[in-house]
């Protein structure tokens, strides 16, 4: 077996834990939410028009929005519970699990009310003539006779939310979409394929367990509901030994890390570190930009590496644009005093937004300088990250310049570096650590009239590890210790086409430059 | 089971209307009928008598008047428990198809009736099945066949009165006339009252003590199916009858031609 398989391998079974964990859960959420609901549907033509109406409406909403929707859901949520001093995880568990359990709900209630509307009217005359109580009535004639049909409602709502979880990564929580977000942002298609084949067998063998029962309970089996009964639990619970094994270690640190290679390198840089200072390490990867900070916060991270100007932007909402000092030495005052956090410093490089063309389109219109590129943008499209559009950066960098495309795409990353190779986009805003802009040859336009902030790479340590000693210690080597050149050639390493090598490996390289 | 005499039972200005006093599936009547008596509700579909029926085992309550087994008033009972002491047939049977023909049988039982003695071997004996249908389920018997269970069903409760509703009207003609004598002689047997509901006026004529002829929610005849045959029960029962009887003539003309 090759390395990258190998190594694909080894990250199945913790984040298939979890995995499960969040699946399972929301599945049993969205039953005991659906099949009460569905009793009271079948009782009540109101109630149902609403319920299946709601159902139907949750379903049109895309899955990564619907996560992502419960962040400032929850945010709100805790602002009204804050004077009752009780405080939600607004990300991590409690967000994917509401958005899946959500999620689940319409095919199960679905089925359910169909299940129950499709019983014969003559049975259900002669449940009430032999004198049946509505309750009776449930347990002895419509629950049995629906029950196939609402099993195959848990089969569908099972495989649309192991699917989805693989989403939750966006919001922190960890599972195998873990290894695709990563392995979509570095290009290793091994990591996709093993994510995406492990999620697919754990659906497959989910929902061929549940289509035993089913069937079991269709033909009045019982040794078939019992042998998928037990063959499911049994399931569950070798799938959560990895989580109850590394749960009863102490001293776990989580480090965060962004949806991007750099970042990736970066967390297992921190990560090696604090392993060979003793601490057990997770990784939560894939990362929002503006969720990661919150995560730090809250502590659900306890490292990661931040930028300055995304802090002074995101955070703390300013539109000024001061020297990178006077940047630094505030926002830390920002970080520590309002939310307790600690910005460790700086990694030493930068890792700016950068507007790059190719150097044909360079001399084409004779580009030099940002103001050269709003004389010509009409004529241009610009090819942006997929977050970038909606930054205030952008505004201000738009207001300086008075840039005005004939037209803006979003791309992920890596994505954003084929389209202006290939012609599809004119202008990138690239990434100006990033190793991909010398292996494409492109052309980075200046700033003289200083609009795009600072974006200092800095080290951001959570409230509960600031004044940790053997923490910080651990970290405090790697400040001022990565020039841009060094964290270009190791971004580099793991972005381009021939000879990748995995985040790891680059941080171990990186280790080593570190130290010379 | 023993012999006991089944219940009267007494509409007192009963009436229904299904959408709020526009018309009248059952327009105010008053009926006596004698505990013991075999009553058969005779009319067109939509003439009221499934309504009227059903409003004495409350699965449809009355918008105006009362209906009282043995004099106690049927509207202050819990329909649950009135339910499992009257006996319910109906044409679509409504067997359950996830039970046995033992469990379909003593589905009352186990509700909750404590005073219950039969057996299920006892009942199917009643209903004229063999012992080994018990352990087959619903699909396993006959169309037939699972309308003995139904009305086996509906003795497990030991009622003195049996509703019927059409109960023998999707069985063909022979296993209906099977049926039919079957029951009589249970009825007469068990000494209970019942009230069936049909539109052949045949099947009323053979089987039962007394014939209600209903049309547009009113009874329109009343009487022994003597006193029918005879003409006496008006116009709408004279029409009604004239159909068996014209049959009845031409099978004769062609029993003696040949």
């Amino acid at each position: 077996m090759n390395l990258r398989l190998q190594e694909a391998f080894a990250q199945v079974p913790a984040l298939l834990a979890d995995h499960v964990l969040l699946s399972a859960a929301a599945l049993l959420l969205g039953l005991a939410v659906a099949l009460p609901l569905a009793v009271g549907a079948s009782r009540n033509d109101r109630l149902r028009r609403i319920a299946l109406g709601a159902a139907s409406l949750v379903q049109t909403i895309p899955g990564l929005a619907l996560l992502a929707l419960f962040y400032p859901f929850l945010l709100a949520l805790n602002s009204l519970l804050a004077p009752l001093g009780v405080a939600l995880p607004a990300l991590g568990f409690l967000p994917a699990l509401l958005a899946l359990a959500l999620y689940a709900v319409l095919p199960i209630l679905r089925n359910a009310v169909t299940g129950i509307a499709g019983i014969d009217p003559a049975i259900i005359e002669a449940a009430d003539g032999v004198g049946m109580t509505p309750r009776q009535k449930l347990r002895l004639v419509e629950a049995p006779l629906a029950a196939p049909v609402v099993m195959a409602g848990i089969r569908t709502a099972t495989v649309w939310t192991i699917g989805a979880a693989t989403l939750s990564t966006t919001v922190g929580q960890p599972g195998l979409g873990d290894m695709i977000f990563a392995g979509l942002q570095t290009q290793n298609w091994t990591l996709v394929l093993v994510g995406c084949l492990a999620a697919a067998a754990l659906a497959l063998t989910a929902d061929a367990l549940l289509g035993l029962i089913e069937s079991g309970i269709a033909q009045r089996r019982r040794w078939k509901i019992g042998t998928g009964l037990i063959a499911l639990l049994m399931g569950v619970a070798v799938a959560l030994a990895p989580l109850v094994m590394t749960s009863s270690r102490a001293e776990v640190v989580t480090i965060g890390a962004k949806g991007f290679s750099e970042q990736y390198i970066l967390a297992r840089l921190i990560g090696d570190r604090l392993e060979s200072a003793g601490y057990e390490v997770r990784y939560r990867e894939g990362l929002g930009s503006a969720i990661a900070f919150e995560a730090l916060v809250r502590g659900d991270v306890d490292v990661y590496v931040d930028y300055t100007g995304t802090l002074w932007t995101n955070g703390m909402r300013r539109e000024d644009n001061p020297p990178r000092d006077e940047m630094l030495a505030q926002l830390s005052d920002w970080v520590s005093d309002t939310r307790g956090a600690r910005v460790l410093g700086r990694l030493g490089f930068e890792n700016t937004y950068a507007f790059a063309v190719t150097q044909e389109t360079a001399q084409r219109y004779g580009l030099q300088s940002m103001d050269d590129l709003a004389d010509v943008a009409p004529q241009l499209t610009m090819g942006t990250d997929v977050e970038f559009l909606n930054r205030p950066e952008w505004a201000s960098i738009r207001t300086a310049y008075g840039l005005a495309f004939s037209g803006t795409q979003s791309y992920q990353p890596t994505f954003m570096y084929r389209a202006v190779e290939s012609g599809r986009a004119d202008v990138i805003t690239a990434f100006s650590s990033d190793g991909r802009i010398a292996a494409s040859n492109l052309f980075v336009l200046s700033d003289p009239r200083g609009a795009v902030p600072n974006y200092d790479a800095v080290l951001m340590v959570a409230p509960s590890r600031a004044d940790e000693e053997r923490f910080v210690s651990a970290l405090t080597p790697l400040l001022d210790a990565i020039p841009v050149e060094v964290m270009r050639e190791a971004n580099y390493m793991v972005d381009r086409d021939e000879e990748k090598v995995s985040p790891s490996a680059a941080a171990a390289w990186l280790a080593e430059q570190i130290e010379r | 089971m023993d012999r006991k005499n089944g219940p009267a039972v007494r509409f007192d200005g009963i009436a229904k209307s299904f959408d709020g006093g526009g018309s009248f599936a059952v327009e105010s009547l008053d009926l006596e009928i004698a505990g013991g008596s075999f009553v058969a509700l005779v009319g067109e579909s939509g003439s009221g008598k499934s309504t009227l029926l059903k409003m004495i085992n409350r699965l449809v309550d009355p918008s105006a008047g009362t209906a009282a087994i043995a004099g106690v008033p049927v509207a202050g009972q819990n329909p649950a428990d009135l339910r499992r002491h009257i006996g319910y047939v109906f044409q679509n049977i409504g067997l359950f198809p996830h039970m046995s023909v033992a469990e379909n049988i003593m589905i009352i039982p186990r509700l909750g009736v404590n005073e219950i003695v039969n057996t299920v071997p006892e009942l199917l004996e009643l209903v004229g099945l063999p012992d080994d249908v018990a352990e087959r389920l619903p699909s396993e018997l006959s169309g037939g066949q699972q309308q003995r269970v139904g009305v086996a069903r509906a003795l497990a409760g030991e009622p003195g009165l049996m509703l019927m509703d059409e109960p023998f009207g999707a069985l063909d003609p022979v296993t209906r006339d099977q049926l039919g004598e079957t029951y009589r002689a249970l009825h007469d047997r068990l000494g209970l009252t019942t009230i069936m509901v049909t539109h052949d006026m045949a099947e009323a004529l053979i089987i039962a003590d007394r014939i209600l002829v209903m049309s547009e929610g009113r009874i329109v005849a009343d009487g022994s199916p003597e006193a029918l045959l005879a003409g006496e029960g008006g116009e709408e029962a004279n029409a009604l009858i004239a159909v068996p009887k014209g049959q009845m003539a031409k099978l004769r003309q062609l029993e003696q031609r040949s």
